[in-house]
């Protein structure tokens, strides 16, 4: 692993390669991308977990038994009511379960024997919502701004850059267009340079061809944070062409995981 | 003839004077009092929450003057609660400024509350969410995020209960009468003037209220119709 750039204070800090839609095709993404890409501390996470669901098909049972590697991209696949939204707010800390474990890179976040839950606060994971959930009172860099732990207008100009937005910087969410809400809302994330990035059916708004295009920005994401992406979504092409690993719940149970080429044919 | 007039306009003055403090008095207690009530009833759940919000919207649906006399009763130093207020304190409500405070604070408290907490629940979940996730306190989302969502909302509650309050007349006339400079307030003056066949004073009066009242109104619905979501 090389050395990661820093500021003159010493931060780590935000570089930006450019990538081509090519290069984006798993497998095909320059080495000094993972090397310079500093967003996230990596680690393993390792889930295991029950929490009781109220699904439209009566009660049902989360059980997840998982260890997710550093830089793996995992897709969480399964029909609605499966427990893929659940699973990923309860690593968020929006959801607590019934009982389990979850720690990331060594640092515990839940343990039910020994009473420990933290908040979402100190979780620091970068969470792109469904419905993008945009601050409606700030501009598109406001938003950025906002996430940064200690403010650095290169590093939001340089995520404004990265994902397009340098024209709508100073415009309201209610301005944009679905397309450009996700990628505010993926450079938001990343802009708190977040531990793992968890993206909640983020493209399922959209139509074809923008889903196209947002499943690049989602493949850039990932690889400037330089840590674990769980994603949800019931699209199997989206999964083929973004995931390393397919993880597919069913009924709150994982019935089947691996890699995606593996699970689908 | 020319000092009489003098008087009448001083006491006019005077009369509104008093009716905007007393109506400025508890629309800024009551919205400071008012954000961490309607935020705790917005999202959080507990068994007697709805026996709260009942009791918070008893004042809308009882008479004035039920409330009024529960209240003149409750100063009283025959009541244990006049009773303590007079021998700790000092203070006596019945028939004073403090005393129709008091009972206006609880008077118009849903006025206040009910529009805070619509405001705070239309604010979709996942906006505070967001926040969380991102690191930022409850106190920091709420000052950051939520208030600033909710601007629309703020001003229906300010202005409703300022308008509510400058109009009200039983819960006044019951704790406080009709002493001047002290609790007569224009709704009470007027009641006053045209028991005294003054109907010009009494329409002064009635205009200035209902100018405030249309102002009042006006500014609401403008900003709730300029800042009405985008389809």
């Amino acid at each position: 692993m090389g050395k990661l750039p820093l500021t003159p204070k010493g931060e780590q800090k935000i570089v930006l390669i450019n990538i081509t839609k090519k290069d984006m095709i798993k497998g095909n993404i320059p080495d000094e991308t993972k090397l310079n890409s500093p967003l996230g501390v990596g680690g393993s996470l390792k889930i295991n977990i029950e929490r009781s669901m109220l699904t439209s098909e009566g009660n049902s049972l989360l059980k997840v038994d998982l260890e997710i590697a550093n830089n793996e991209l995992l897709c969480l696949f399964g029909h609605s009511g499966a427990g893929k939204t659940t699973l990923l707010r309860i690593l968020a800390g929006l959801f607590t379960p019934d009982r389990g474990f979850i720690s990331f890179n060594g640092e515990v976040w839940y343990d039910s024997a020994k009473n420990i839950n933290l908040p979402p606060q100190q979780r620091n994971v970068g969470f792109v919502f469904q419905d993008y959930a945009l601050f409606p009172n700030m501009t598109v860099r406001k938003n950025i701004e906002f996430a940064q732990k200690t403010n650095d207008a290169d590093e939001v100009n340089s995520l404004l850059s990265h994902f397009g937005l340098e024209a709508l910087q100073k415009q309201y969410p209610a301005k944009l267009s679905g397309g450009q809400k996700q990628r505010v809302a993926l450079a938001r994330a990343l802009a708190a340079k977040p531990n793992l990035l968890l993206l909640d059916e983020p493209l399922s708004a959209l139509d074809y061809e923008m889903r196209l295009s947002l499943q690049d920005e989602i493949l850039k994401a990932h690889k400037l944070l330089n840590s674990q992406t769980l994603l949800v979504s019931h699209d199997k092409e989206e999964v083929l062409k973004l995931a390393d690993t397919v993880v597919m719940l069913r009924n709150g149970a994982v019935i089947n995981q691996g890699k995606p080429i593996n699970i689908f044919t | 003839m020319v000092n009489e007039k003098m008087v009448n306009d001083s006491d006019f003055i005077n009369t509104l004077l008093l009716t905007g403090k007393l109506a400025g008095w508890t629309t800024a207690i009551l919205f400071v009092l008012g954000l961490p009530i309607a935020y705790v009833l917005s999202y959080k759940r507990f068994w007697f929450k709805s026996l709260v919000e009942a009791l918070i919207s008893m004042p809308m649906v009882l008479p004035p003057t039920v409330l009024g006399f529960y209240m003149l009763v409750a100063y009283s130093p025959q009541d244990a609660f006049g009773s303590f207020l007079e021998k700790y304190l000092d203070v006596r409500l019945a028939f004073s400024f403090e005393g129709v405070l008091l009972a206006s604070l609880v008077f118009s408290l849903p006025f206040m509350i009910q529009p805070l907490q619509n405001g705070l629940t239309a604010i979709p979940v996942s906006l505070r969410e967001a926040a969380y996730t991102l690191g930022k306190s409850k106190t920091e989302t709420f000052f950051k995020v939520l208030i600033p969502n909710m601007i629309p909302s703020i001003v229906t509650a300010l202005a409703m209960t300022f308008a509510h309050c400058i109009g009200e007349f039983g819960v006044v006339i019951m704790v406080g009468g009709n002493m001047s400079g002290e609790t007569r307030v224009a709704s009470i003056a007027i009641y006053d003037e045209v028991q005294a066949l003054n109907y010009d004073v009494a329409n002064q009066y009635s205009l200035v209220l209902f100018i405030i009242s249309l102002v009042i109104l006006t500014v609401i619905y403008s900003m709730n119709g300029k800042t009405a979501p985008n389809p």
